[in-house]
């Protein structure tokens, strides 16, 4: 019942926090609640048996018998760390956007808690319609979030990102249901929605021609996904999406949403067509090299801090598509931990940049400079998780994106010898921009600020720095003992891997 | 003696703790509690590797390594790399340098920096500086090794970035460290290549498998491997075409400058070659490039360094010119000497930088040696241990530049890869070093004084002559273990140390058919003596042009003018460098974003959707903001398809 709790328990806080009475106390409230939903999920984590790969904690129950559809949960190493990621960032998000968001608190968090569950629902769900209805609720808080309690240009961004993902989805809900259909063969004549039996389907496969079952299903799914990413260059909404939502949500955006579009490939496109993805992964890692390289370019000369980051991540997501596309050891874990470490670095990046915008109100480089001298704290903290996005060794960022090119280079060295510049082009965006916000002779806004008492900047508070403490210690811990996390996934990645062809889960205690 | 883990275990960590003290009382503005606390845990170090040293020391040449492994770092299918460490014959040296230079530098920062408002930090920096040094020498896989390698590029960028409200100096940090990662970026394939190659990037490891044939063509893993590393070489070592973030490095305080910028950090690359030196000695093609571009650096630096006038820029030029030595060296497979030369350079180019730094202070923050002049009889010592620091570093005997630039020079000559252009470059190398230090002697400390009148000049403190002295010992007597055999049989029966220690760890080229049979001794010696020439000659001439004949500089630089500006202006490859490279990335970066983005992408994207929708209505209806009806219009997408399934 644990993973059923995991789900429920969210919804049940956002039911409790809508018809809360008290408006003061609703954010601590919804930290306790959050935290709570930490916790469950740390004693999953001790359930968790690393050494199998098969699905664990089971949950399944008839939900609709006449179409097959079942209330399935399970979890493998490949969700495991994504749902501790996710737990992990909301309390952190929370805590964070303390003071930022003064509007309809109450709807705020409750839409927080819905896009909880969501998430995790899309994490854990094994039958193709309760992971749609899972991922599809998923969006909902999110255009809550960002069309209530965004920026000036909240209209356009949510339509943006309103248009892409339901493109994607209808793609994605046209392809399910064509895979019903298909069940039948491999149920006895029942049909199903089960991900297990869709696994089982041995959808026929001609390469060379466009317009076969594997191939078209192929698509549907992967460009679903890939708009999730999201993967170039399919990822306009991205910058928008993010400079207009607020803190929160571009933590949880960034943090989760674009690693369920990257799960997914591992969950869903890779073990349902094997041949498909072997035989079009060229055009995946293409993609994703490009995507790595024109993210870093464009990022570089974002005059928005926000939109860097943004672009950033659109870099980084390439990165991790080339490692789950090479399908090799390698990749595929290296992927898998880039997935978290993203999470953390740019969710830290977005965190950061949340607190000076509730200072100084604004996010245009050229304003900035000098900085670091009026905000030595931050500063520090600024540049930590700088150095995680540019994956300096030592910090968990280095460890992903090595392994990943480790992957490629096994894939094609040229993959690896065109990626790799991402290294350079990462350090020289983030760099570059640190340089002009932090260093140089004062800016505008430090001007101001000392100038004026009333708008003095003051470094980071004890609240700030509980939430960066964190994410600093997890960047270290993350960087120099990666198997304290690798090892929870490492069974699942190799099975697999090995059993691509022909893959098929089994879950402990089930029948045989 | 504590065994050999413990004391590894110290050595690193000690470094460690002293960041962290220093690093969590950053505020703090007592630099008696900062220095102490820093330069304490680096002479805590040093005594570490003294300990380590000497365990070597007993234990027989061929048993000299003292490994232990912390713990399990990375583990993905065959990919194992352990936080473990080595001390051998050669990172037992490079231990002995970093620790032992590194507290002579702290404590000399002591001085230099206590009147600077960030000087904990900057004493908190300096020790993790210390910590990533040693782990990119003790590292016992080239992934350990490369830890290190990207943490003492960080360290140096946060050093050369240090007082960050000068843009010109934050952007020196941001352009050392990004052009490190051009290097790093090819150090990273490298190890691929290797680890694909040979399936371990353990360094003991891939010593032993490397097989004993020698590998002909261009294409071969190993000549691209090790290629690669060397390209990542160039760039933490300031080679052609990655040196042009060193001399813009020297925007850090000057300690800095000595410590990573010339002793220990831009080294790396070369001890790197050596700690590899049975793999590279396979590659000749790739040992051929490195030669060649080692002494193309030592004399374009060398060129440069003629022109400048900040003090500490000279040093910079001449520092990537001594490099450009190193690199020669291990060229033509002479890894000893590579070593020996990295050792004497970090005696000799530490005290001259951190006499640049006693003289900085002693002048009020004066840079220009044009404003100098006649500073000797204000700064004796920093004059005199200077001045052995010059004759050191343009080879005169019995100092220490002279042997292991003569052995470079003679390895560059008779090594069955060396070429006789080689050792002709380093020779005019070698008078242009003299010509320069020479200059930079003249200007700076004799002659008339042209010091401004409200300029007061001093003598600097214990705390910075001392280490000043020390230096200047070692930099006259450094040289003094690896006498050349020539020599010493002549004198008696001194043996070269320095070449007895290496030989279990260092590979020798192997004699190929058909090459010309070892010069002999007389030829060693005549060499030798046409080096002294050209020093001392080189060395007089610069004297005269300075001293004795005060306005003929200017003379000389007037009927080459144009020569004399391109040079000045540094050949104009930083220029170069912007226009044909970083504008272009910038530029295009623009144009993606505004005609890709923006103008591509985005009206395409709202163009299909007016399509797919029947003209803009389905949009506008969306424009009005009513966010219930995003959520129904989800809720009926599924009640849709969901009927179309049941009614099937």
């Amino acid at each position: 019942m644990i993973l059923s709790g995991l789900i429920f328990l969210p919804i049940v806080f956002a039911l409790i926090i809508t018809i809360w009475p008290q408006r003061n106390t609703i954010r601590h409230l919804a930290l306790g609640f959050s935290v709570l939903e930490f916790i469950l999920s740390l004693s999953m984590l001790q359930n968790f048996d690393q050494n199998s790969s098969a699905l664990q904690m089971v949950e399944k129950t008839m939900w609709i018998e006449r179409f097959g559809i079942s209330y399935f949960l399970g979890i493998d190493g490949i969700s495991l760390m994504l749902i501790m990621l996710t737990t992990f960032l909301v309390p952190v998000t929370i805590l964070a956007s303390w003071n930022s968001i003064e509007d309809k608190r109450k709807g705020f968090f409750a839409a927080l808690f819905v896009l909880q569950a969501a998430m995790i629902g899309s994490f854990l769900a094994m039958d193709a319609i309760l992971f749609y209805v899972f991922w599809e609720l998923s969006l909902v808080p999110m255009y809550f979030m960002i069309g209530i309690w965004g920026g000036t240009r909240k209209i356009y961004a949510t339509i943006k990102f309103f248009i892409y993902t339901m493109s994607g989805s209808m793609l994605m809900l046209l392809a399910i249901i064509f895979m019903m259909r298909l069940t039948p063969e491999v149920t006895g004549g029942v049909i199903s929605a089960n991900l297990l039996d869709f696994y089982k389907l041995q959808i026929p496969f001609i390469a060379g021609d466009f317009f076969t079952a594997q191939t078209l299903l192929f698509f549907a799914f992967a460009i679903a996904f890939a708009i999730k990413v999201p993967l170039f260059p399919l990822h306009t909404w991205l910058p928008d999406a993010h400079v207009e939502a607020p803190t929160p949500g571009s933590v949880i955006l960034a943090g989760v949403m674009l690693k369920m579009g990257t799960y997914c490939f591992l969950r869903w496109v890779i073990p349902l067509f094997p041949e498909a993805a072997d035989h079009f992964a060229w055009l995946f890692i293409a993609v994703g090299v490009i995507g790595i390289i024109y993210g870093a370019l464009v990022a570089m000369v974002q005059p928005d801090i926000k939109k860097l980051v943004a672009y950033s991540s659109v870099s980084h997501m390439g990165y991790i598509i080339v490692g789950l596309f090479v399908m090799n050891a390698y990749g595929v874990n290296g992927a898998l931990y880039q997935m978290l470490n993203h999470g953390i670095s740019t969710g830290a990046l977005f965190i950061l940049i949340g607190m000076i915008y509730e200072r100084t109100h604004s996010r245009e480089i050229s304003k900035y400079g000098g900085l670091a001298a009026a905000m030595p704290i931050f500063t520090i903290g600024f540049v930590v998780v700088t150095l995680s996005s540019i994956a300096v060794p030592m910090t968990n960022g280095f460890v992903g994106e090595f392994l990943i090119l480790l992957g490629s280079f096994q894939y094609s060295p040229w993959v690896a010898a065109v990626s790799v510049t991402g290294v350079v082009f990462g350090a020289a965006y983030m760099l570059w921009m640190v340089k002009r916000v932090f260093f140089g002779p004062a800016g505008e806004i430090v001007n101001h600020s000392s100038h004026n008492k009333s708008h003095a900047l003051l470094d980071l508070n004890f609240r700030e720095l509980v939430v960066l403490a964190p994410l600093v210690f997890l960047i270290f811990w993350m960087g120099l003992l990666p198997n304290h996390f690798m090892d929870y996934s490492k069974a699942s990645v190799d099975h697999l891997i090995k059993n691509k062809m022909n893959y098929s889960l089994t879950w402990k205690g089930e029948g045989n | 003696m504590p065994n050999h883990e413990v004391l590894i275990a110290i050595l690193l960590l000690s470094p460690l703790v002293g960041f962290f003290i220093n690093g969590l009382r950053f505020r703090s503005q007592n630099y008696v509690i900062a220095g102490t606390v820093a330069t304490g845990a680096v002479a805590i170090s040093f005594a570490a590797s003294v300990m380590l040293f000497l365990q070597l020391l007993e234990a027989s040449p061929e048993n000299r390594r003292l490994s232990v492994t912390f713990f399990e770092w990375m583990s993905v299918g065959q990919f194992k790399v352990n936080a473990g460490f080595l001390v051998d014959q050669i990172s037992g040296i490079m231990i002995l340098i970093i620790t032992g230079v590194g507290s002579l530098i702290h404590l000399f920062s002591i001085g230099y920096m206590h009147h600077d408002k960030g000087v904990t930090k900057y004493f908190s920096y300096l020790n993790l500086f210390i910590f990533n040094m040693l782990i990119l020498v003790l590292g016992d896989s080239l992934l350990t090794m490369f830890v290190g390698w990207e943490g003492v590029g960080l360290c140096s960028y946060l050093l050369i970035g240090f007082w960050f409200s000068d843009s010109a100096k934050a952007a020196a940090g941001m352009k050392a460290f990004i052009t490190n990662r051009i290097g790093d970026a090819a150090f990273i394939l490298g190890m691929f290549i290797l680890f694909f190659t040979f399936g371990t990037l353990n360094i003991q490891e891939l010593n032993v498998l490397v097989p004993n044939v020698m590998e002909v063509g261009w294409l071969g893993a190993v000549t691209l491997g090790t290629l690669m590393l060397f390209i990542g070489a160039t760039g933490k070592s300031a080679q052609i075409p990655l040196y042009v973030w060193l001399p813009d490095a020297m925007a850090g305080p000057t300690p800095v400058s000595a410590l990573i910028h010339a002793a220990t950090m831009v080294t790396a690359g070369v001890y790197m070659i050596v700690r590899l030196n049975p793999l590279f000695i396979i590659a000749p093609n790739t040992m051929m490039v490195i030669s060649i571009i080692g002494a193309a650096t030592a004399v374009l630096a060398a060129t440069i360094g003629l022109t400048q006038y900040d003090i500490k820029k000279v040093l910079a030029y001449s520092t990537v010119s001594q490099l450009g030595y190193m690199f020669l060296a291990v060229g033509v497979g002479a890894f000893g000497a590579g070593m020996f030369h990295l050792m004497t350079h970090a005696f000799f180019k530490a005290l001259m930088f951190l006499g640049s730094g006693s003289v900085i202070h002693g002048m009020h923050e004066e840079q220009d040696i044009r404003k100098m002049g006649g500073l000797k009889k204000y700064m004796p010592i920093t004059h005199f241990t200077f001045l052995l620091g010059w004759l050191a570093i343009i080879g005169v005997p019995p100092l220490a530049g002279f042997f292991s630039k003569d052995e470079i020079l003679w390895f560059a000559f008779s090594s069955p890869s060396g070429h006789w252009t080689l050792w002709l470059a380093g020779a005019i190398g070698a008078a242009l070093t003299a010509f320069y230090m020479t200059r930079l002697m003249a200007l700076t400390f004799w002659g008339p004084s042209r010091v401004d009148k409200k300029v007061h000049p001093h003598e600097s403190g214990l705390s910075m002559t001392i280490p000043l002295m020390v230096l200047a010992l070692l930099s006259v007597i450094g040289g003094w273990v690896g006498i050349p055999h020539v020599i010493g049989d002549s004198l008696g029966h001194i043996p070269n140390l320095w070449e007895h220690w290496l030989e279990p760890v260092i590979r020798k080229l192997p004699v190929t058919a058909g090459a010309v049979t070892a010069p002999d001794a007389s030829t060693e010696l005549l060499l030798m003596g046409i080096s002294v020439v050209i020093a001392i000659g080189s060395a007089s001439l610069a004297y005269w042009i300075y001293i004795i004949r005060p306005g003929s500089s200017e003379k000389i630089k007037n009927s080459i003018r144009p020569i004399y500006e391109f040079v000045n202006k540094k050949y104009l490859v930083d220029e170069a460098y912007s226009a044909a490279i970083i504008n272009p990335i910038v530029q295009t970066s623009k144009s993606l974003w505004y005609y890709v983005d923006v103008n591509f992408i985005d009206k395409l994207t709202f163009k299909a959707a007016e399509v797919a929708t029947g003209g803009g209505s389905f949009i506008r209806a969306l424009q009005n903001g009513n966010m219930q009806q995003y959520a129904m219009y989800i809720g009926v997408g599924v009640v849709v398809v969901l009927s179309f399934v049941l009614m099937r």
